[in-house]
C-alpha cells in the first residue's frame, strides 16, 4: 500500500469490533470508531444506580475501547430514529424484543451516512466486528449480504474477523488492504477471538452474556411489551426506557404500574422523576420510593400505598402513614395497612 | 475565549457525553465549557472522551451532588 487509507469502525464496546479495529491498524490503516446510542445499550451505569453495584468500575466500554486502540471516537444519539426499527423491524424479531438484523442494517446504514457527510475526512470504507455464525439472527452467512445490499453499504463494508468466509470486498480488490492478513472466524466459539486479544495484549475487555443490547434480556422485553399493553400504544419515550432498568416493576390493574425503588441508590434515582410521576412513599417508617406509571383512579390509591408498605421497614406494623404525590396536586397523607407477602399477587410481578 | 455551560443534570451515561460532543463542535479553540451533571459515571467519560478527542479536563469538582467538569476547547 502507498497510501493510506482510512475506515470508520461500528464500536459496541465489546471485543469483536475492538479486534476488528487492531487487526487494520496492523496494516496500516487509519481508523476512527463510531458508536451509536438506542438507549437499550446496556451500561455500567445505569447498574450501578443499585447500592450493590457502586463499587463496580464506571466506564462506558464504547469509549473505553477506543482509547485502548488510541482512535477517535463519534457518539451519535439515535434514539429517536432508532424507534422505527424497533417498533416496525423488516426482518422481525429474536427470541425476545430485540430485531437484530434490521438494527445491523440500520447502523451500517448511519455510518454509510456518516462516510457521506463527512467526505472532507476521507473515509474509503466501514467495518464491523461481525462474525459469520456468531449470533442467530444478524451474523449468518444468509444474512451477513442481506447487511451489506440493504444498509447501502455494498462492496465498502468489511469484516475483518471473517473476510476470508465471504466474498471480496472493495478495499481487498483495491489493495487497500491485504485479504490474506484477514481472518476466517466462524462460529459461537469465542476461542479464536480470545486467542487474538491476548494476541494483542487485550485484556479487561467487557463481555456482557447476551451483547450489548437490553432487548436481548428476557425480563426487560417483558417490560416492554406490559408498557405497551398498559398504554395500549406502542410508544415510547427515553424516560420510559430508562425506568425498565429500574426498580421492582407491578402492575396491580391495567392502567397503572408500580416502579418500587429496590434500595437507597434506586430510591435516589427515582427521586429525579417525581415531577413528572405520581409516586407513594412511606412518612412513619423507612421505606422505599415508588413512582406511578399510568392513570391511577382515586379509590385505588391506598390499595397501591399498601403494596409499596409491603417492601418498606414497616411491612409488619398495623398501620402505616404513606404519601401520594400527584404532580401539581396536594400530598395525599393515607393511614394504611401493608399487605401480606402472600396477598402481593404473582401475577403483578412484570 | 468564552465560557458556556452546558446542564447534562438527571442524564445517565453516555448522554452526558454525547451532548458535551456536540456542544464542543458548536465552540471555538480555546473556550471553556462548565459541564454540569449528576451521574458519576461522566467523572470518568468525559475525560476518556476529552483525552481521545484531544480536548484537556482543565477541572472536576463535586458540589452537593452535582459535578461540574470543566473543559477546554483544544485544536
Amino acid at each position: 500500500m502507498t497510501q493510506q487509507h482510512k475506515a470508520i469502525a461500528l464500536i459496541s464496546g465489546g471485543l469483536d469490533s475492538m479486534l476488528a479495529v487492531r487487526v487494520l491498524q496492523e496494516q496500516g490503516v487509519e481508523v476512527e470508531g463510531i458508536n451509536f446510542y438506542t438507549g437499550f445499550c446496556v451500561e455500567g451505569h445505569t447498574h450501578a444506580i443499585r447500592n450493590q453495584d457502586k463499587e463496580k468500575q464506571k466506564r462506558n466500554n464504547a469509549l473505553w475501547v477506543a482509547e485502548q486502540l488510541g482512535i477517535k471516537l463519534h457518539i451519535v444519539d439515535v434514539i429517536q430514529e432508532y424507534k422505527d426499527v424497533l417498533l416496525n423491524p423488516k426482518h422481525g424479531y429474536g427470541a425476545n424484543m430485540n430485531p437484530c438484523l434490521d438494527c445491523k442494517i440500520f447502523m451500517v446504514n448511519k455510518a454509510v451516512q456518516w462516510v457521506k457527510d463527512n467526505q472532507k475526512d476521507g473515509f474509503d470504507f466501514i467495518i464491523t466486528g461481525e462474525v459469520v455464525g456468531q449470533r442467530p439472527m444478524s451474523q449468518r452467512k444468509q444474512t451477513m449480504p442481506i447487511v451489506a445490499e440493504e444498509s447501502g453499504a455494498d462492496d465498502i463494508l468489511l469484516r475483518p474477523l471473517c473476510a476470508k468466509n465471504l466474498p471480496e470486498t472493495k478495499p481487498e480488490i483495491e489493495g487497500w488492504v491485504d485479504r490474506e492478513k484477514l481472518h476466517d472466524f466462524s462460529g459461537r466459539s469465542r476461542k479464536p477471538q480470545m486467542a487474538l486479544a491476548e494476541k494483542y495484549g487485550f485484556t479487561d475487555y467487557a463481555s456482557p452474556a447476551g451483547g450489548c443490547c437490553f432487548l436481548t434480556d428476557k425480563n426487560y422485553s417483558d417490560k416492554l411489551v406490559d408498557l405497551w399493553e398498559g398504554r395500549g400504544s406502542r410508544e415510547y419515550e427515553m424516560d420510559d426506557i430508562m425506568l425498565l432498568k429500574v426498580g421492582r416493576h407491578l402492575r396491580p390493574k391495567g392502567s397503572y404500574k408500580l416502579i418500587i425503588a429496590r434500595d437507597a441508590g434506586e430510591s435516589q434515582h427515582l427521586e429525579g422523576y417525581r415531577k413528572q410521576y405520581s409516586s407513594i412513599q412511606a412518612i412513619s417508617h423507612n421505606g422505599p420510593l415508588a413512582l406511578i406509571d399510568g392513570d391511577i383512579a382515586d379509590k385505588d390509591r391506598a390499595h397501591a400505598a399498601s403494596i409499596v408498605a409491603r417492601y418498606g421497614q414497616g411491612r409488619d406494623a398495623d398501620e402505616v402513614e404513606m404519601t401520594v404525590t400527584i404532580p401539581g396536586q396536594t400530598t395525599e397523607t393515607l393511614k394504611i395497612t401493608p399487605l401480606s407477602s402472600d396477598q402481593v399477587l404473582e401475577e403483578w410481578h412484570v | 475565549m468564552s465560557r458556556h455551560e452546558l446542564d447534562a443534570r438527571r442524564m445517565l451515561c453516555p448522554m452526558p457525553v454525547i451532548k458535551t460532543q456536540n456542544k464542543i463542535k458548536e465552540l471555538a479553540v480555546g473556550d471553556i465549557l462548565d459541564v454540569i451533571c449528576t451521574d458519576p459515571g461522566a467523572l470518568s467519560d468525559i475525560p476518556t472522551w476529552s483525552r481521545i478527542n484531544g480536548h484537556e479536563v482543565i477541572e472536576t469538582a463535586e458540589k452537593e451532588g452535582e459535578i461540574i467538569i470543566t473543559l477546554e476547547v483544544k485544536a
